[in-house]
């Protein structure tokens, strides 16, 4: 096999796989004028942050689903007498599990006409700091972006779904609340917005409208207790605005309450979100052809900026420094030996630490390697396809379902996004259901999903796909969409928490010098 | 657009404002050399377009235009195709627009506009596209929606259309008075033409009272909402046509029957009948609303007696309008004859044509006809003379008798209800929208507090009592007057900067409670149900007084009713005030005394230690021809500089009146006079005897001396007798 050399061989920075975040790293040191070389295993761009067609999809995760044999052409033996470093072999590690896959549908599925997500952030609000990353890095100018319609959430008395009145004009509009329940969730969003006004005014405590310190620390559904709402209200605001994911009312199991300040600050970015941008009503964005277009777009931005892309160049160990242990380079699957200061590396690898011979930590506390570390938890992804909308006339909206509404047990808020033909992502007349959940391991997120599922969708009991649709148009269930395609999996959750380059400005030549945290944000699961 | 504060300009804002006006000198000099030479060449119309894209304030500039277009049209080229006329056009409209980019709240633009387009050589769908633009930027603009009317008017585009249109609007940001206004104009014409899908009207009112809650529930302090509710509540309590209230002398009333005049000597009115003695009687009609065409061909007058029929009418307005709530004409009263009653009847007709109109234009329309009892002209009683002045202490004033024994001396007056046929189920469905409107108020005021929602449950509450009294005055256990005067007093506290608007009101629902206590309580309803009807002291008997006096031919007895230390600042009910002859208002904090005017027989009048601040403010007195004493004294009279009424009223300056007066003989010293003529347009033609002033800054001695010469039967100034 000719495998093209590398030139030049040493960069201020190797980053391996084209994830989103690793993305922006690359288009940010590009932008700071680091020379920097951009790697992925994979022919495509995007990693596991790509947008796929139906069948790519399946066997990605397929094969992301199961530990990698060692690389034959790796040899495992030292370097060569004379060279000054070690290698340390890389190791990868499945993301993906419990991948199950079923198809409903008679006729197969044009693969091609799909661009399905596989992970990553799906919708985001307009005011999100990563909507701002995206303007000040000029990435916005290779994207577009399209409104999500509408919020619901899942009634679990009614077993239908209820819009999400989510801000004045929608209150106004809603038919289901009564007209004091109206009043409390308006009192609810001026109360928040009396006390970001009053925390921005010179005042120091603006006027009481200001919510004190004491309060703010406690946990945002005892302050909504406190505000004597009803259930149904508590649950929109908890779950479809601030998006918890745990059961708030349950403190006990859940693990990550809420406090009353982020739950504030999470009303105030979903309020600044609504009316943003002229063109978008709501709150929510989603990129046309899929969520696989933003790191493609970080990554054209650093090509501009001089960042060098090769695909298909696996990586297969780091090289270290003899001595000191500390990071060198890389060597890739073509023998190339690759140095750099500092090396960033996509979730799936593991690395051996610590390295031999090595002070402890040497390659982390110096912060030349960054490895997108883990989180402990696992996120249940579902992706349906179906023919018709959840509701009438809607063609991309966000569905909620608030802890316990589904069944009792059911701790988490499970969020289901259906996006219709108009972004592109589906044939003509299709709708596409992504559907996550935070679970502990991977039988409890399957009951989330399949739970869900079962709720607003109808699905075929039996393999023949012409019993289905003639025994089930007559009752009720002939009202919910019917399953064409549906693949559940469980995710491992990775984030990246480090600072590479403190005393550089974050994409400069723009006004504010946000520092690369900032794009934290991109991690938050939808 | 809304909500930016004002800032003072920052030094280089004003520097780009000096520049900006440096560049326009020479082309504004020019465009003037052009407009006074009627240049209107493309290269001088060039000119006033810039000026006009730099500032679109220019009024000059576009009627210089309009008067261009004229001229254009026509030149020949005029004749020759319409081509030419639609470029000229074209033109305007380009400027205009243009202007309008740059403020689209340009009155001059947005008139330019519509004077091209009322022209019509314009295709209004390029109108209908350009405010839908301008619509969407600023959704509030009242310009745009003043124009939108005007288009769709031009267009004949359905008005259910647009009303889907401020659904639309409504339904996007509902905080948009416009819109809302809008809402009222269309329905208005809807609900009038009862257009299909609009009749009845009761099933829409309910929609939109229903409609209109969301918004109100939803944002109680946004206002925008409430207005439309306002206009709601208007549509749902509002007599269309104009009716008649009250009367002097009151329907039925005889002065010759005992049980009318039930004090001792007849002296209830005896000071009247004193009055009389000018051998005119005034008779004064008073209307629910404001109404102009009162004369001697759309009110008949019928007696036994001849007396002159073709009378004179005069609207009792101080704005010297041709319209007004109350009228007065003056009968000649014959002498009286031995063998004749003491009062004879007059019939007086109303409503057999079509002349008389209320200010919204709609006909007086309920044929009513009332009989009035005019007194006859005793020539053998005495001219009487007014002796000693009035002393307006508690001393000389005593209460009237509990009316336990005798009938109440007010009973026939207040009790006056002038016959209507009415429906009782007529205003049902009213009267019930009210009361739903007044649960939902009281719920949402249940847990918010909310300044115009409590506003609005006073005002709906005093509808649904003066509905439910309306249907029947025994219901008025209904009327929530104390709620009313609560909710009055908080929002007093609530909301500092309207407290004078909410003192009115408080005055005015204060009044009315008096009143109808007292109708009650002379009318003998609920007299055994105690709670039901407060004590004397609570209705308007606990207010009136005798006045007793030394001299037993003037004022001794005269009825007296004592208003004062209530901290009233505003007069109403005056329709059941007609009768009065002494009114003591001292010690509240009245500013104006609009009103007063319809009390004809008003004679002794005490606004002492007010807060009048003017003379202009005092202008109903004006047309009280039989007032003689007047307590003006302790008020602010002087005492501000700045008196914006001033340019309403009466002046040597105004073309219509005062052209003739003659300052000069009451010229005290060289600069004076003209300072007063405030004064001097509202005591010349006054009659009185006596007159407290003293206490306010104006009353200084030049000014006092002024008075004298002015009023010549002054007997007593400031309690100095004058000789």
């Amino acid at each position: 096999m000719e495998e093209a050399i590398i030139q030049p061989a040493a960069f201020d920075l190797i980053v391996v796989g084209t994830g989103l975040l690793e993305s922006v790293i690359a288009a940010a040191a590009s932008s700071s004028g680091k020379t920097v070389l951009h790697l992925d295993p994979n022919p495509f761009y995007g990693g596991h942050f790509s947008s796929l067609p139906l069948h790519d999809l399946t066997s990605f995760l397929a094969s992301q689903s199961q530990f990698q044999p060692s690389d034959p052409r790796c040899p495992s033996s030292p370097q060569p007498e004379g060279s000054d470093h070690t290698s340390v072999h890389l190791a990868t590690r499945p993301l993906y599990s419990a991948l199950n896959v079923t198809s409903y549908s008679a006729e197969p599925l044009e693969s091609r006409k799909f661009n399905l997500d596989l992970t990553g952030p799906r919708v985001f609000f307009c005011a999100d700091s990563a909507v701002d990353l995206m303007l000040k890095s000029g990435t916005s100018r290779y994207m577009e972006f399209k409104n999500v319609d509408a919020s619901f959430v899942f009634d679990k008395n009614s077993g239908g779904l209820a819009s999400v009145p989510d801000s004045r004009s929608a209150i106004f509009k809603d038919t289901s609340l009564s007209y004091r329940e109206k009043n409390q969730l308006m009192s609810v969003f001026k109360l928040v917005q009396g006390h970001f006004e009053a925390a921005g005014s010179a005042d120091s405590d603006g006027g009481g409208r200001r919510i004190s310190r004491e309060d703010l620390e406690r946990p945002f559904a005892e302050f909504l207790n406190r505000m004597q709402l009803p259930q149904k209200i508590k649950s929109i605001i908890l779950y479809a605005i601030a998006m918890a994911d745990y059961d708030q009312d349950d403190l006990e199991a859940c693990k990550d309450a809420l406090k009353t300040e982020d739950g504030l600050d999470r009303l105030a970015l979903y309020h600044s979100s609504v009316g943003r941008f002229p063109t978008a009503l709501g709150a929510l964005l989603y990129p046309l052809y899929g969520q696989g277009e933003l790191p493609q777009a970080f990554c054209r931005r650093a090509a501009v900026k001089g960042c060098l892309y090769v695909l298909r160049m696996p990586v297969l160990a780091i090289l270290a420094d003899k001595d000191t242990g500390s990071y060198k380079g890389v060597k890739l699957a073509s023998g190339q030996e690759l140095f750099s200061h500092r090396l960033v590396l996509d979730p799936s690898f593991k690395v051996p630490l610590p390295l031999a011979n090595s002070p402890p930590a040497s390659l982390q506390d110096s912060s030349h390697v960054v490895g997108l570390r883990d989180v402990q938890g696992k996120v249940a992804r579902g992706i349906c396809i179906t023919k018709s909308s959840l509701k009438p006339n809607v063609s991309n909206c966000l569905v909620i379902c608030p802890p316990r509404s589904l069944y009792p047990e059911q701790v988490m808020a499970i969020r289901v996004l259906q996006i219709g033909t108009n972004l592109a992502v589906c044939p003509s007349g299709m709708f596409v259901f992504y559907l996550s959940a935070l679970c502990e391991d991977a039988v409890e997120g399957k009951q989330l999903l399949e739970t869900a599922i079962s709720s607003l969708f109808s699905v075929p009991t039996s393999g023949s796909p012409e019993d289905t649709s003639a025994g089930q148009s007559e009752n009720t269930e002939a009202l919910k969409p019917m399953l064409l395609w549906g693949a559940l999996y469980i995710q491992e959750l990775t984030m990246l928490f480090q600072k590479m380059y403190p005393d550089e400005e974050f994409f400069p030549n723009t006004a504010s010098s946000d520092q690369i945290e900032d794009d934290s944000g991109l991690d938050h699961e939808t | 657009m809304h909500g930016r504060p004002r800032k003072a300009p920052t030094p280089e804002e004003q520097r780009g404002l000096a520049e900006k006006a440096a560049k326009l000198r020479p082309l504004q000099s020019q465009f003037l050399q052009n407009h006074h030479s009627k240049i209107y060449t493309k290269e001088a119309l060039e000119i006033s377009a810039k000026l006009l894209e730099a500032n679109p304030e220019h009024y000059t500039a576009w009627n210089y235009r309009k008067l261009a277009v004229e001229h254009n049209l026509g030149r020949p080229e005029a004749a020759a195709g319409s081509d030419f006329i639609d470029s000229v056009f074209a033109e305007e409209l380009r400027v205009a627009e243009s202007a309008l980019k740059r403020n689209y709240k340009s009155y001059g633009a947005w008139h330019h506009r519509k004077w091209v387009l009322s022209k019509g050589h314009s295709s209004t769908d390029r109108e209908l596209r350009l405010l839908n633009l301008y619509q969407r930027q600023d959704t509030r603009n009242f310009h745009t929606w003043n124009y939108r009317r005007f288009i769709t008017a031009l267009k004949s585009i359905p008005a259910e259309q647009e009303l889907q249109f401020t659904t639309d609007m409504i339904n996007e940001n509902f905080s948009n008075y416009s819109a809302w206004h809008n809402r009222s104009v269309l329905l208005s014409h809807l609900l009038e033409e009862k257009a299909q899908g609009y009749f009845p009207k009761e099933k829409i009112l309910a929609e939109e009272y229903e409609f209109v809650r969301n918004a109100l529930f939803t944002d109680p302090d946004d206002q925008s909402g409430w207005f439309y509710h306002l206009w709601l509540v208007d549509q749902t309590v509002k007599v269309d046509a104009p009716m008649l209230v009250s009367s002097w002398p009151p329907h039925d009333y005889d002065f010759s029957n005992p049980k009318d005049c039930t004090l001792d000597d007849g002296g209830f009115f005896s000071y009247t009948a004193f009055k009389y003695n000018t051998g005119k009687f005034p008779l004064v009609l008073y209307f629910s609303e404001a109404v102009e065409g009162i004369n001697a061909s759309t009110v008949t007058l019928e007696a036994e007696y001849d007396i002159d029929t073709n009378l004179t009418w005069t609207p009792l307005s101080t704005y010297n309008s041709v319209s007004a709530q109350a009228w007065v004409t003056h009968l000649n009263i014959p002498d009286k004859k031995i063998n004749f009653p003491k009062a004879f009847p007059v019939k007086v007709s109303l409503g057999h044509s079509q002349g008389i109109i209320s200010s919204s234009g709609i006909p007086y329309s309920h044929r009513s006809c009332i009989t009035v009892y005019i007194p006859l002209h005793d020539s053998q009683k005495a001219e009487g003379q007014k002796l000693e002045r009035i002393l307006w202490t508690d001393e000389n004033f005593c209460n009237l008798e509990t009316p336990c024994q005798k009938t109440n001396p007010l009973n026939s007056v207040l009790q006056l209800r002038i016959k209507e046929e009415i429906d009782p189920t007529a205003l049902k469905w009213n009267v019930e929208t009210i009361a739903n409107e007044i649960a939902h108020c009281r719920e949402l005021l249940s847990w918010s507090t909310c300044k115009i929602g409590k506003l609005t449950l006073a005002r709906l509450l005093m509808a649904h009592g003066a509905m439910m009294v309306f249907n029947s005055p025994d219901s008025l256990s209904m009327v929530h007057f104390a709620e009313v005067l609560e909710l009055y007093r908080s929002l007093i506290e609530l909301d500092p900067t309207h407290s004078q608007y909410y003192k009115d009101e408080y005055s005015l629902v204060f009044l009315k409670k008096v009143i109808l206590l007292s109708v009650n309580y002379s009318c003998g309803v609920g007299w055994g149900e105690a709670p039901l009807v407060a004590s004397s002291i609570e209705s308007m008997l606990g207010y009136c007084h005798q006045y007793r006096d030394s001299t037993p031919l003037s004022t001794s007895g005269c009825l007296c009713l004592r208003l004062s230390n209530l901290s009233l600042s505003r007069i109403g009910s005056v329709e059941k005030f007609l009768w009065l002859q002494m009114l003591d208002l001292s010690h509240n904090q009245l500013r104006s005394i609009e009103g007063l005017e319809a009390m004809q027989l008003l004679s002794f009048l005490n606004l002492s230690n007010n807060k009048i601040g003017s003379f202009t403010a005092l202008d109903p007195l004006r047309l009280l021809k039989s007032l003689e004493v007047l307590d003006i004294s302790y008020n602010e009279i002087g005492s501000h500089t700045v008196d914006t009424r001033r340019y309403l009223c009466t002046s040597p300056l105004s073309h219509t009146v005062g052209s003739d007066w003659n300052f000069e003989e009451f010229r005290i010293c060289n600069d004076s006079v003209t300072n007063y003529w405030e004064a001097f347009s509202l005591f010349r033609d006054l009659n009185l005897t006596e007159l407290d002033i003293v206490g306010n800054a104006v009353a200084d001695d030049k000014f006092k001396s002024f008075l004298h010469k002015l009023l010549p039967g002054l007997k007593w100034l400031d309690s100095e007798v004058l000789l």
